[in-house]
């Protein structure tokens, strides 16, 4: 198994700065829950679920530290082809929640398959010969991220599929990419926008719609962006205090707890805090760079580039969606938001750089 | 297995699966990462300074506005009372049914309705159709809920059987008494419309508000609505209550004591039933108005909240005209009731005097025209002119007084003009002269015409309470008083006085008294023991000629059978004017003057018997039997 230097090695600054995260999403989900109950639902657990959930999770972080990340990639191909079936498991069988079949046995296997997307990414680049990729990596690579995007997406869960996509992305950037061969996706792309628009639900077209003028749907999409808006604002910069948001407590806040836990907070704790909180995930990233820095080996970087980029996604879309900046995505708060299947996947992805970093001074 | 771990070597593996270990290539693009990640937290950074800093104030009160609601507190209207204080019209709470659609379950629906007695599929197109709205906005599926199906909604509403059952108090509902009993006085209330508001009565309330929109609900509408209170309440997103911020409390509305007295209202009604046309009584000694009653009636309470468009047409086209008060907006010819005020004017002026008589062959001609009477009462004098219901001799009085002295006499009664009552929109009826005459015809008054106004025919119209006023303020020595329902002690009700000579007075009064208690025209008004005077009034609506040329029309416009009465003869304390439409002939409604007057002595004969402490009792104000049920208390 594994060797590394000394407990001491791993990223301690690191795994702080996740928890002083975490436990403001605990501290936020307990303010936003703490009455929250219904005929049919009580959320009034829900803090300390999540406690649980971040203990399973360390655990389980430190499983994905442990086994060398050689190893791990090695066994790619055993992954990633469960990770499709399991994805078409889910398709065909899983659970119906809110119109999309997204959970098998309690799990939402699409945030697992990110782990493992990032390991293909990683070591398809890393056995990369040339400096330049290929038309014909680029289209490997992107068939290899292409099927469980694809799968995911028709799940449908268009905004978790399209979590996959910047990996890849920053992956290729990393690796280096030909000006024509970005020409030429470009203009790909461009031609393809009208035709996704065809493809798209109605659903995901009136969001967009609704992104670019709320007021066209007020007590639908359009109320919940105009409503964390006003939560956001109403903060102010010190904030109402904890359990003293009204846009939170009254519950005109919708999913206070989970998608929406950042305009809870931003309510409770003011600009201010908003600040700390942005500096906490700024500073976990920058650490998360700074082991792709001082990776022993192509792998290791584009794992960790990979954490970083989903990470980065995570948060400037779900962050983006409170402020009115980004349409408004099913996509969680990585280390806030509440909910097991994201929490675990992030801290094994924090593992996984942290397998990274035990191994930097080995080679 | 393959181990790649560096320390374990890697020469062994294939040259294509080797990973490349330089880490230096991608250092610089690494930095293109960092940079954009801070651009994007600069971005995000900028939306909460933008939302947070800068437009703190605009989302704060947004945010108040979300959560604080504006309850009006409606302050109960006053009620309506009786002279005795009996309750005429209460206020009653109203329950409905709502579906809360946080905790809806399609599969509660069958079930629902039932219990409800509402339609199912209907139930299911209304819950269907708020689908678009607001999840708070709970949905309304019954209003005016009875007591089982109150009970039933409360029995079930739990959160195992049907969680999205609710039931909501509305704000109370008016309770009239049944069947229309004094429906026309009473009035009704109803909501402002937006249309109501052009008129200056309206203008000061707000569209929604509850106000009375006929009837005493109209007159009296300030003293009865009250102020509302309101109070702010701090709401959730799904609308319920959390905590109440301020209150302001209502100030309910006052009571309403009127001058009717449920007992002779109750005894009109009877006398009325199965009529129509109108009865008031007053007393003439202060115009206070015992009853009044108007028929065919209507129900007041259908008109509160919302009356269907159906039923509205259906009252407004109904050619009996049900919501007509025909006590002060029938006018109609009001025939021989008028020959005491014409009488009058011949006395006082002198035309004639109580031996004057005239002789009546069964017919007379005046200007070429023959002028018919019921019958040849031969050489005939005041007194038996009046009690025989004779017109020939009126004919001649009238040609010798002349169109404007009778108006004079007329108008000094109270006839052919408002009396003044506290009730909106009451008619003006006509009382002709040559000033008249040439006012609205523009045309000079030929004297034939005043012929058939003598006998109260041709352009003379007046309403019910007006041949009430003339007739009890005649024969209480020609003092009138402006007839009202409710006692305003800041307004003194100042009489209309004759100064007429007492001598005449008891002429016609002596006359009257023969019409009932002689063998004259309207001796089904007598009561045993009590002297009733009165006179007889049968009103063509359709002339001779007419009559003959088209016979259906004069069966369908058969005369107006009119009976106005007062007792005692002497200090009279009550008159009573009926008016029965196409009741053919007078005499037929005297019994229905009669049954009120007796109401009235017997009444007045009970009390006289009862001891003091039953009076107290018989007097309490309360709930009077069978006025006071209704679908729930």
């Amino acid at each position: 198994m594994a060797r590394y230097r000394s407990i001491r090695d791993f990223d301690w600054p690191l795994l702080i700065i996740t928890l002083i995260i975490c436990a403001l999403g605990v501290l936020q989900i307990y303010s936003a829950t703490h009455d929250y109950h219904t005929a049919t639902h009580d959320y009034r657990d829900a803090w300390w679920k999540q406690v649980l959930y971040i203990l399973v999770a360390l655990g389980l972080m430190w499983l994905a530290a442990s086994v060398d990340y050689h190893t791990l990639m090695a066994q790619t191909p055993i992954l990633y082809t469960l990770s499709v079936l399991a994805l078409t498991a889910t398709f065909l069988l899983g659970k119906r929640v809110a119109g999309g079949r997204r959970w098998l046995f309690h799990l939402q296997i699409s945030e697992f398959v990110k782990l493992v997307i990032i390991l293909v990414v990683a070591r398809y680049l890393s056995e990369l010969k040339s400096d330049e990729l290929s038309a014909r990596d680029l289209f490997k690579l992107g068939g290899l991220v292409g099927i469980p995007t694809a799968l995911v997406v028709l799940q449908p869960d268009f905004s978790t599929g399209a979590t996959y996509v910047p990996i890849l992305v920053v992956g290729v950037l990393l690796a280096g990419i030909q000006w024509r061969h970005v020409a030429a996706i470009v203009l790909a792309c461009a031609l393809a926008a009208p035709v996704g628009w065809f493809v798209l639900k109605d659903y995901q077209k009136q969001r967009v719609l609704t992104f670019r003028d709320p007021s066209l749907d007020p007590q639908g999409r359009g109320y919940q962006v105009i409503q964390s808006k006003i939560a956001v604002g109403d903060g102010g910069m010190w904030g109402r205090g904890v359990t003293h948001g009204t846009q939170t407590q009254l519950r005109f806040l919708p999913v206070p707890h989970t998608d929406f836990i950042f305009a809870s907070f931003a309510e409770e704790h003011g600009f201010v805090m908003v600040v700390v909180a942005l500096g906490l995930y700024f500073l976990l990233l920058m650490q998360i760079v700074q082991n792709a820095q001082t990776a022993p080996d192509r792998a290791g970087v584009y794992i960790c580039m990979g954490v970083a980029t989903l990470l980065l996604f995570h948060i400037l879309v779900n962050v983006g969606m409170v402020v009115g900046y980004v349409p408004v995505s099913g996509i969680p708060l990585p280390l806030m938001s509440a909910g097991g299947s994201n929490m675990i996947s992030v801290f094994m992805m924090l593992g996984l750089v942290n397998n990274v970093r035990l191994r930097r001074f080995v080679s | 297995m393959s181990p790649r771990h560096p320390e374990r070597g890697r020469p062994q593996e294939p040259a294509n699966r080797l990973l490349r270990d330089d880490t230096q290539f991608a250092l610089s693009r690494i930095a293109v990462f960092q940079y954009a990640a801070v651009a994007v937290f600069l971005f995000l950074l900028s939306g909460f300074w933008v939302l947070q800093v800068r437009d703190h104030e605009v989302n704060s009160e947004l945010a108040e506005r979300n959560r604080i609601r504006t309850d009006p507190i409606v302050a109960p209207r006053g009620k309506i009372l009786d002279r005795e204080g009996r309750v005429i019209v209460d206020n009653r709470p109203s329950y409905r049914a709502l579906l809360s659609r946080e905790n809806l379950n399609r599969e509660h629906l069958p079930a629902i309705a039932e219990g409800l007695h509402l339609d199912l599929a209907e139930l299911e197109s209304r819950v269907k159709r708020y689908s678009s709205r607001p999840k708070y906005e709970a949905v309304p599926i019954k209003t005016e809920l009875t007591r089982a199906e109150l009970a039933f909604v409360e029995s079930h509403s739990d959160a195992q059987t049907f969680p999205e059952l609710e039931v909501e108090e509305d704000s109370s509902t008016r309770l009239y008494p049944q069947d229309g009993m004094a429906a026309h006085v009473l009035g009704y209330v109803g909501e402002v419309s937006e249309a109501n508001l052009d008129s200056p009565e309206f203008a000061k309330y707000s569209p929604g508000e509850i106000v009375g929109k006929s009837g005493l609900e109209r007159e009296y509408n300030d003293i009865l609505m009250g102020v509302d209170g309101q109070k702010r309440v701090v709401v959730d997103n799904m609308a319920h209550e959390r905590q109440v911020l301020d209150k302001i409390d209502a100030t309910p509305g006052r009571n309403l004591q009127t001058t009717l007295d449920i007992d002779l209202q109750a005894a009109a009604e009877l006398s009325m039933e199965g009529r129509k046309g109108a009865v008031v009584a007053l007393d003439p000694r202060n115009g206070e108005v015992l009853a009044m009653v108007s028929r065919p009636t209507f129900d007041p309470s259908k008109f509160e909240g919302h009356i269907s468009t159906q039923e509205w047409n259906a009252l407004i086209n109904d050619p009996d005209s049900p919501l007509l008060n025909r006590a002060i907006q029938a006018q109609f010819a009001p025939g021989s009731t008028f020959k005491p005020i014409v009488a009058l004017a011949g006395l006082e002026t002198g035309a004639i005097e109580p031996s004057t008589t005239f002789y009546c062959p069964g017919s007379a001609t005046f200007y070429g025209v023959t002028h018919k009477c019921d019958a040849k009462h031969g050489t005939i004098d005041l007194h038996q002119a009046i009690v025989k219901s004779c017109d020939v001799y009126f004919y001649n009085v009238g040609n010798r007084l002349g169109i404007d002295t009778i108006a004079q006499y007329a108008q000094m009664a109270g006839l052919g003009k408002k009396t003044g009552i506290d009730l909106p929109d009451e008619a003006e009826g006509i009382m002709p002269s040559t000033k008249w005459k040439l006012r609205v015809k523009n045309d000079r008054w030929y004297p034939d015409e005043t012929i058939s106004v003598a006998i109260g025919q041709g352009a003379v119209a007046i309403t019910p309470i007006q041949l009430a006023v003339a007739i009890g303020g005649l024969a209480s020595g020609g003092v009138w008083y402006r007839p009202h329902l409710v006692r305003d002690p800041s307004v003194p009700n100042q009489p209309t006085r004759g100064n007429l000579h007492q001598e005449n007075i008891d002429t016609i009064v002596g006359a009257m008294r023969g019409v009932v208690e002689e063998e004259g025209t309207g001796t089904s008004a007598r009561i045993p023991g009590i002297e009733v005077c009165g006179k007889t009034g049968s009103a063509q609506r359709i002339s001779n000629k007419l009559a003959k040329a088209n016979r259906a029309l004069a069966q369908e416009l058969q005369d107006n059978s009119w009976f106005v009465g007062f007792a005692p003869c002497e200090h009279p304390e009550i008159v009573v004017a009926a008016l029965w439409e196409g009741g053919e002939h007078g005499a037929l409604s005297a019994p229905i003057v009669r049954d009120v007057i007796k109401a009235y002595f017997d009444k007045k004969a009970r009390q006289a018997q009862l001891k003091p402490q039953e009076i107290a009792w018989f007097r309490r104000p309360g709930p009077a039997g069978p006025l006071d049920e209704g679908p729930l208390h």
